[in-house]
């Protein structure tokens, strides 16, 4: 109806100017369409806001959650390595050291701060505020130095993982014994921060430690460690074999179906998903090479495998950057096409692919999904020393202690994921040096 | 270890032979350089490469053959009881052994036939490596020397050597092929295995996963359940729930960064986002176990909501957040590939810039940008940390994003580590489901970098 209205309008009045009629038009929409225009600018800004504040959000978690565990809770106890409470006969040769009741010089000495403490089950509350570690560390020192026995000796010892989570904050006080802590247990804690043998110090032993399964005695250097020799492997294989396979596909390979398919799978695998490359290794290396389970040298087969095509990718792009006029030179003054790669080509190329190499490392070293297939997920408890001890890798251990239960344990996975990603910073920075660096504008 | 002193010896062989096959060539061209074919170091690697080449390989193949070889002879030799155990115990028995070969376990309280076959194993290898030393070194100082007395001063030492050296390139490169081929056999021939134990159908169609095989026969629930409908509806819950917060966040920051943003802000914010890609898929998966799935189990209970600890919601929201600069970055190179002439067009026209970006680079850039999100969602779906740390154990047929549901991914893993039965359809279970993850990301995959290059031809 309204149409035909319009229409006729239109008839009847030839004479109207149809432009004005646009351009009201066109203004009366103007308001619209610029609050159109001003509301997707905001979504765009707004989306990258969200972005940076996960980001945010996610660093700040992880900070809170672990800057803690770089301290730790030491107790000072008064240690009588006297022969008798070490249960020592007259030997006193190494193996015998090493057999002494050094849990014993603990007890005694608690025994002594609270002689009130009598019944057994009490006794066993005291001895637990110290770390059951303890006793190791007073044996490594006497065997270090053999004449402490018949000292006393001030030391201070790691105090329990509950201690621990108690002085930093992180378990409140309870009326009833329904903590991890008793009612009994906190008023020791109590006594012994009034005289002072309560302290936080740091906490070195994170970073000399193998795993434990006492929060306070876990390190990570055995992962640290594991996740060298994993990426030592790692390097020490695709490297070469990706510069090689880059070399080959830039500079030398023809046109044809093998070319064509060998970049098809290129590209797919650089796509699929990092547990099937376990699934890989797991049913080549493990059950039908035999490679032993757990070994750096079988991870980093197969987070070489893995890392290949982002290095050829990178390298081929390295590669292709470097301008034809360079091998044109090159072979105009008689170099063979060989000779032209290795000694043009590839000098310029390297910085480039030192880059991706770089990036492909950092990737590899927070991998951990194709790890846990071929067995790093073991509990390790020394360091290993070589690519054929069993050993497990940064991300693995982090993984580990977020399923532990402990409470101690979140904030020494915390601490990891700092570790961890201070190496990634590390690597990526070193790739936007090389990058800054040596890139070339031709 | 024996085998890399080996190697180190052959490396010091093929040097010599270098330095050998130099001063040789200097000595065939009686000090004229231009007698010669090649440049004197091309006869150097000439002779190295026939020292090194064939002992390497000789030797890297006798040491992947050497331990199939010895286990069964240890195993011929061991006594009848323990030949007649079944498969299973087996192995058990043979890595009791090795364990003792290597030390790794108490030699005093081991059983005697075990430590003899021990023995016998111990001085099997012995044997071997010995004339493993003895064949490779006599190869290379035969052929090293062969090489070395054939050099004259016409010989084409430097094609050879090329020809060799791109030979190697190929080979090199040839290893995706390889790579590719090795994960469809590993899968497939466990695949195959599993699906003599359980139909194919009873495995895609199956409403009931609980993988959970007794190891006696008598146990109760013997027969597990092998139906991955459930995994599989849960990967995809997941898989939703991230791309709900990845693509319009992704899509959106990008098309910002690439059209309003000004330089200095593209360069400060574009890296930032990246960071959260370089981030371990580890680290994400405790940041949603620990933070985001207390918090919003808090939220819902606050709202009134039974929300499961181990949420569809967080797991999704927190794989959402890792994928966000993969699809922001992805349709970023889509964005800038649209060319100016397009833009200006349609500002000539009078569009205001929000209305360009929606009607003119959006519809052009969509291709490239699905295939951006295909790429994406393949990611998702392989993706295995965040939901092995975030997301339930148990398969839970459900679309209810505040339950529990589980992965793909996440079954793998947990069929996979701890305890596993030799051989049992629930180990090879995960292998069949490896291959369904291989084949769905795979078919993703050569979609969308079909969509990619055919768009990227569009505008060249």
């Amino acid at each position: 109806m309204n149409n035909t209205n319009s229409s006729s309008i239109a008839g009847n009045a030839p004479g109207k100017p149809p432009r004005s009629r646009t351009i009201e038009r066109v203004r009366s929409g103007l308001k619209k369409r610029h609050q159109a225009e001003r509301r997707f600018r905001l979504y765009g800004r707004v989306a990258i806001w969200l972005g940076l504040a996960f980001l945010a959000l996610l660093f700040v978690s992880i900070v809170a959650k672990g800057y803690t565990a770089f301290e730790q809770t030491y107790i000072r106890l008064e240690i009588d390595f006297s022969a008798d409470n070490l249960g020592l006969g007259i030997q006193r040769d190494r193996a015998a050291l090493s057999r002494a009741d050094y849990g014993g010089l603990v007890k005694a000495s608690l025994r002594s701060l609270f002689p009130e403490v009598t019944s057994r089950r009490d006794k066993r509350a005291l001895y637990a505020l110290v770390s059951p570690g303890a006793d190791f560390i007073l044996r490594n020192q006497v065997l270090e130095e053999p004449n402490l026995i018949g000292i006393t000796k001030s030391l201070w010892l790691p105090a329990n993982d509950d201690v621990d989570m108690f002085i930093k904050g992180h378990t409140e006080r309870t009326s009833e014994d329904s903590g991890r802590l008793k009612a009994i247990q906190h008023r020791w804690i109590d006594r012994l921060i009034a005289e002072g043998r309560i302290e936080k110090r740091f906490n070195s032993t994170f970073f000399t430690a193998g795993d434990s399964r006492d929060p306070e005695l876990a390190g990570i250097r055995g992962a640290a460690v594991g996740s060298f020799y994993t990426l030592l492997v790692t390097v020490a294989l695709s490297f070469p074999i990706g510069v090689a396979a880059a070399v080959y596909l830039e500079e030398f390979a023809p046109r044809n179906r093998l070319t064509d398919l060998i970049e098809v799978n290129i590209n797919n695998l650089a796509a699929v998903p990092s547990i099937v490359f376990g699934l890989l290794g797991l049913a080549v290396f493990l059950n039908f090479f035999g490679l032993p389970r757990s070994a750096p040298l079988v991870g980093g087969l197969v987070l070489s495998l893995m890392t290949l095509p982002t290095i050829i990718i990178a390298g081929r792009a390295a590669l292709t950057s470097v301008p034809p006029s360079i091998r044109e030179a090159a072979l105009g003054l008689g170099a063979s096409r060989v000779q032209t790669v290795l000694y043009h080509v590839l000098p310029l190329a390297m910085p480039g692919m030192l880059t991706g190499t770089i990036l492909g490392m950092a990737r590899a070293l927070g991998e951990t999904a194709p790890l846990l297939m071929i067995g790093m997920v073991a509990f390790i408890v020394d360091v290993p020393s070589g690519i054929f001890d069993p050993s497990t890798v940064l991300p693995v251990q982090i993984y580990l202690w977020a399923d532990s239960p402990e409470r101690g344990f979140v904030e020494k996975t915390s601490a990891a994921i700092m570790v961890l990603l201070l190496f990634l910073i590390a690597m990526n920075s070193l790739a936007v040096f090389l990058r800054k660096r040596f890139e070339r504008r031709w | 270890m024996q085998g890399s002193t080996l190697v180190i010896t052959l490396l010091a062989l093929a040097t010599l032979a270098y330095y050998a096959g130099r001063s040789r060539a200097f000595a065939v061209a009686q000090g004229k350089l231009r007698n010669l074919h090649s440049l004197p170091i091309y006869y150097g690697l000439y002779t190295a490469i026939w020292c090194a080449a064939p002992g390497l390989l000789i030797a890297a193949v006798w040491l992947m053959l050497e331990p199939t070889l010895i286990t069964k002879m240890v195993l011929g030799g061991l006594p009848d009881n323990i030949r007649q155990l079944d498969k299973s115990r087996l192995t058990l028995v043979l890595n009791d052994i090795r364990n003792l070969v290597h030390g790794h376990a108490p030699s005093a309280d081991a059983d005697p036939a075990l430590l003899k076959a021990a023995e016998h194993y111990k001085s099997l290898t012995a044997t071997s490596h010995a004339i493993l030393t003895i064949v490779v070194l006599s190869i290379a100082a035969a052929l090293g020397w062969l090489a070395l007395t054939r050099i004259k001063p016409h010989q084409r030492a430097r094609n050879t050597v090329e020809t060799l050296l791109v030979a190697f390139l190929k080979i090199c490169s040839s290893i995706a092929i390889v790579t590719t081929i090795g994960i469809v056999l590993s899968v497939l021939f466990e695949s195959i295995r599993f699906f003599e134990a359980v139909p194919v159908t009873d495995f895609l169609f199956g409403l009931k996963w609980s993988p959970q095989t007794a190891i006696r026969a008598d146990q109760v629930g013997s027969s597990g359940a092998f139906g991955m409908v459930p995994v599989m509806a849960g990967t995809l819950l997941i898989t939703f729930i991230a791309m709900l917060v990845a693509v319009p966040v992704g899509l959106l920051s990008a098309i910002y960064l690439s059209e309003y943003a000004s330089p200095k802000f593209r360069a400060a914010a574009k890296p930032l986002l990246e960071i959260l890609a370089g981030v371990p898929t580890v680290v994400y998966g405790f940041f949603a176990a620990l933070t985001v799935a207390p918090f919003i189990r808090d939220a819902g209970q606050a709202l009134g909501l039974d929300v499961a600890s181990e949420s569809a919601l967080a797991a999704g929201l927190v794989m959402g957040i890792m994928i966000i600069p993969f699809v922001s970055s992805l349709s970023d190179d889509v964005i800038n590939a649209v060319p100016q002439a397009m833009r200006d067009g349609a500002y000539a026209l009078g569009a205001t810039q929000s209305e360009t970006i929606r009607k003119v680079i959006f519809p052009s850039a969509l291709p490239g940008i699905i295939a951006g999100v295909l790429l994406a969602v393949s990611r998702a779906i392989g993706e295995t940390m965040i939901v092995v740390m975030a997301a339930g154990l148990a398969a839970n047929l459900t679309a209810n994003p505040l339950e529990a549901v589980t992965t793909v991914t996440v079954q793998i893993v947990t069929l996979l580590t701890g305890d596993q039965e030799f051989d049992s359809p629930k180990t090879l279970a995960a292998f069949a489901l490896g291959l369904v993850l291989f084949i769905i990301t795979l078919i993703l995959n050569v979609i969308a970098l079909h969509v990619v290059r055919k768009y990227r031809e569009q505008y060249e």
